[in-house]
């Protein structure tokens, strides 16, 4: 054993009925650093990760934490053993308070020691520079400083290993810069931290080392300074990437001539952006662009009425006409992929093919079901066209990867056939071969005519795929940019340039 | 194991588990005699208790899936809406077959009226389901006394009584008839509507069920009106078999053991997909243990207990734990299974069972 390794997992495997998730991978944690693992969905991340934290109990192999053999039965015995987690979504109780949150349900007490717990948060918030007070509210505190919460919980619970699964995913910028700045400091301290994340720029910004997995078998460890990124993404996919850079939309800003699909003047809604005009051609693909909470997710749930429309006209394909629920957006040939695919894009339980006939079925009516042979024929082509990595049309669809399960919804709406199509961040969360299967899928449909809004926080994405961006800032858009003014750069100046239209 | 089977592998177990204790106590328990042309005997006889519950449960788990609550209504529903039978009935004069039928009508529609009222509650007021229907658990035999005009008003004619027992020439109870016409009823349903579908997508996610232009009010109501109407069709089978309409003790917390037959099932109760064939399969288990319990003598005093005791031990059997534990076995005994074939014959194994 080397010097300082805390954790060694050596020739790993773990098989689901029909599915080899993990195949002899070893993996090794040394004190103080940071360790990404990466590879795309379905690689086995999460299965090592949950393989550790006994979640799952391994098939083969051998887990060692500080040079002695370990088998932990649950995920609390994991704890115990010096094995944080901290999941992608934050799993503390948002109605209690933050020193609740950080003392209740740990040691073996079946008491609460409420007395000196305030001031015993207030030490470990002070210590790792965590901006909350301990009687504040979870629910009152960021998405950022609750992660920061949970990681502190984790971190007091006298942990040697901190795994953190997707722990920026829900994060912007700053709040990231925040979380960073935590991890470095339990670094120093001698924790050792696992880390997953989708995003790249994130892993080279923080991690030491990076270990690569790749269909359940592990492709390598490397020293992250001396992997250039493009190596990094190719060994994740297993091939070269130029097909990231093949993406590009040529298709110059749409003159007149083409129809319009939908227009939209002083629309409003509920979810309180300001009143605001929109259009959009056949063919096109336009996408909505600002920081987090800009604006651009409410907007596109105002044009398919996700949230209630409160004002504004709108018209599709020319006429004039009312969509004041999702239904009816639904009839005048608009789809509209959520942007929390969990929450309100898939039926978890339902199988797969349930949840690709789902909107057509709706569209169809209550009292005239598919035959069971048609839905399987629809399933079954869209599981094709898409490339859904699933055991079959039965598999509920929560078992499936997040990045099947996007595609699953997906394919529901381009069943429908829509004439336009709206996708909130269909990129989010899934790894980069998906990612640039849906680029090209986008670039695809618009030459076959169908318009397309495009919203991703990865503003490159947006720059290769729309046309044309409409930049919001503070629930108001601010500028337009199209052809030439396409670049990163124009799109920062406009957000920062931009202030309220009526100031 | 085929998916169908493996939904309804506990309640069924559990049910024929139970009709062996019964056949091992009593050889004969099996026997069916033929009595005027009617067949009688245990097997019937449990077919024939287990109507009205068998009934409401198929409501409840409609209910359950899309609300993820359940309705505690429904024995005071189907003994208001009796009461309003039993009133019809005699306001359409003569006792024949069309004023039955026209008096079930008119009792069925006070069923979908009591539902939609629950359903108001739950689905636009958002009231825990438990909570909303607690008022006309609370206040429906009352209501239903004063429909009665304050007496128990007895049921007795030619056509209820052949309803509530044995048409002349049939060989089957009607009761049991009537269970399987109502299941036949649903299983038309599932296959020409997408009532299905659309519960159990409300039920596992309603806002994504909303952004795919599902209603999950209209849902919601919907399974409530449902469930209205299946109180109503057990009101009438238990009035008719009783031949008196009692408000007091009419399908008394029969709530109670159609949740319990839910749960049976392999539904969860708080609400997603639902498995109607365990539901159905977990209500004869309900009515075979009470019977099962009453053979065994056990004094009616405590027969609560022992199936309180019982059902405990049945709900951990269920339960996700021991279940997972049990697929762990299974997959130890399968992998060394395969393993021994594999030593055995040296080659690589195909795929396992």
């Amino acid at each position: 054993m080397q010097e300082g390794t805390v954790l060694e997992m050596r020739g790993i495997c773990k098989a689901f009925p029909g599915v080899r998730a993990l195949h002899n991978v070893d993996f090794t944690l040394r004190a103080g650093e940071v360790h990404a693992l990466m590879g795309e969905n379905g690689a086995g991340k999460s299965t090592l990760i949950k393989v550790l934290t006994a979640v799952y109990t391994k098939d083969a192999g051998e887990i060692r934490v500080a040079g002695a053999p370990v088998h932990f039965k649950s995920p609390q015995e994991a704890q115990d053993g010096g094995v944080g987690t901290v999941y992608q979504e934050v799993t503390l109780c948002p109605n209690i308070t933050v020193a609740e949150n950080l003392f209740i349900g740990r040691g073996k007490s079946p008491f609460i020691k409420w007395k000196g717990m305030n001031a015993g948060a207030k030490a470990i918030l002070d210590s790792l520079g965590i901006p909350a007070m301990p009687g504040q509210q979870l629910s009152s505190c960021s998405l950022a400083v609750q992660q920061m919460i949970a990681i502190a919980r984790a971190v007091d619970m006298d942990c040697k290993i901190l795994v953190l699964d997707e722990p920026t995913s829900s994060l912007d910028e700053d709040e990231v810069k925040k979380l960073f700045s935590l991890m470095r400091d339990l670094k120093a301290r001698g924790v050792a931290i696992l880390f997953v994340t989708h995003f790249l720029d994130q892993v080279y910004e923080v991690s030491d080392r990076i270990t690569v997995l790749r269909g359940g078998e592990l492709v390598g460890e490397y020293v992250a300074k001396d992997l250039p990124q493009y190596e990094l993404v190719s060994k994740m996919m297993g091939k070269a990437l130029e097909d990231i850079d093949e993406i590009k939309n040529t298709q110059a800003a749409m003159e007149s001539g083409e129809e319009y699909l939908f227009e939209a003047e002083g629309l409003a809604s509920s979810a309180g952006i300001s009143p605001f005009d929109f259009h959009i051609r056949k063919g096109e693909v336009n996408g909505f662009t600002g920081l987090l909470g800009s604006g651009r997710s409410e907007s596109v749930r105002a044009i398919f009425a996700a949230d209630k429309v409160t004002g504004g006209a709108v018209k599709v394909k020319g006429k004039r006409v009312k969509i004041d629920k999702p239904i009816k957006a639904m009839k005048q040939g608009i789809g509209y992929l959520p942007e929390d695919r969990k929450a309100d894009g898939i039926i978890a339980d339902l199988s797969v093919r349930d949840n690709i006939i789902l909107a057509l079925q709706v569209m169809k009516g209550f009292l005239r079901p598919f035959s069971k042979a048609e839905a399987q024929a629809f399933a079954d082509e869209y599981i094709a066209a898409l490339n859904i990595k699933t055991a079959s049309a039965d598999t509920p669809v929560g078992s499936l990867s997040g990045g099947n399960q996007q595609k699953v919804i997906l394919a529901r709406w381009l069943l429908t056939h829509p004439d336009y199509l709206i996708l909130d961040e269909p990129t989010r969360g899934i790894d980069i071969g998906t990612k640039v299967e849906i680029q090209k899928l986008v670039l695809r449909l618009a030459s076959e005519g169908m318009g397309v809004t495009f919203i991703s926080s990865e503003i490159e994405e947006m720059l290769r795929t729309c046309s044309r961006l409409i930049v919001m800032k503070d629930r108001h858009i601010v500028g337009e940019l199209a052809g030439e003014q396409l670049t990163q750069d124009d799109v920062m100046r406009t957000i920062a340039k931009g202030g309220r239209a009526d100031a | 194991m085929p998916k169908a089977l493996r939904g309804v592998l506990i309640p069924l177990t559990v049910l024929l588990l139970l009709l062996l204790i019964n056949v091992i106590k009593d050889v004969d328990f099996l026997d069916i005699s033929n009595v005027n042309g009617a067949l009688y005997g245990n097997i019937p006889n449990i077919l024939f208790g287990a109507t009205e519950l068998v009934i409401i449960t198929i409501g409840m788990t409609l209910v359950t899936s899309a609300s993820g609550g359940q309705d505690i209504s429904v024995g005071v529903v189907a003994t208001i809406t009796s009461a309003v039978f039993i009133q019809a009935l005699a306001a359409f004069g003569p006792v024949s077959w069309l004023s039955v039928a026209g008096a079930l009508v008119v009792s069925c529609a006070v069923g979908a009226l009591l539902g939609l009222f629950n359903g108001t509650l739950v689905a636009i007021f958002r009231i825990q389901p438990m909570v909303a229907t607690l008022i006309l658990f609370t206040a429906g035999r009352s209501i239903a006394f004063l429909i009665d005009g304050k007496v128990s008003p007895n049921l007795k004619n030619a056509v209820t009584t052949q309803i509530g027992g044995v048409i002349p020439g049939v060989p089957i109870q009607t009761p049991i008839i009537l269970t399987v016409v109502v299941i036949a009823v649903f299983a038309v349903l599932f296959k020409l509507t997408n009532l299905r579908l659309y519960t159990q997508t409300v039920g596992i996610n309603e806002k994504a069920a909303r952004l795919n232009g599902i209603d999950p009010v209209k849902v919601k109501l919907l399974v409530f009106v449902i469930l209205g109407i299946c109180c109503a069709v057990a009101g009438f089978i238990s009035v008719c078999k009783n031949e008196r309409h009692d408000s007091v003790n009419l399908l008394k917390l029969i709530e109670m053991d159609a949740i319990l037959a839910v749960a049976l099932g392999g539904n969860a109760l708080i609400g997603g997909k639902f498995n109607l064939p365990g539901a159905i399969i977990g209500a004869y288990t309900i009515e075979v243990l009470n019977r099962t319990l009453l053979r065994f003598g056990i004094s009616p005093d405590a027969i609560k207990a022992v199936k309180a005791a019982f059902i405990i031990f049945l709900m951990i059997v269920s339960s996700p734990v021991v279940m997972s534990l049990l697929d762990k076995a299974r997959g130890k005994i399968a992998g060394r299974l395969e393993k021994s074939a594999s030593d055995k014959y040296g080659g690589p194994k195909t795929e396992g069972a």
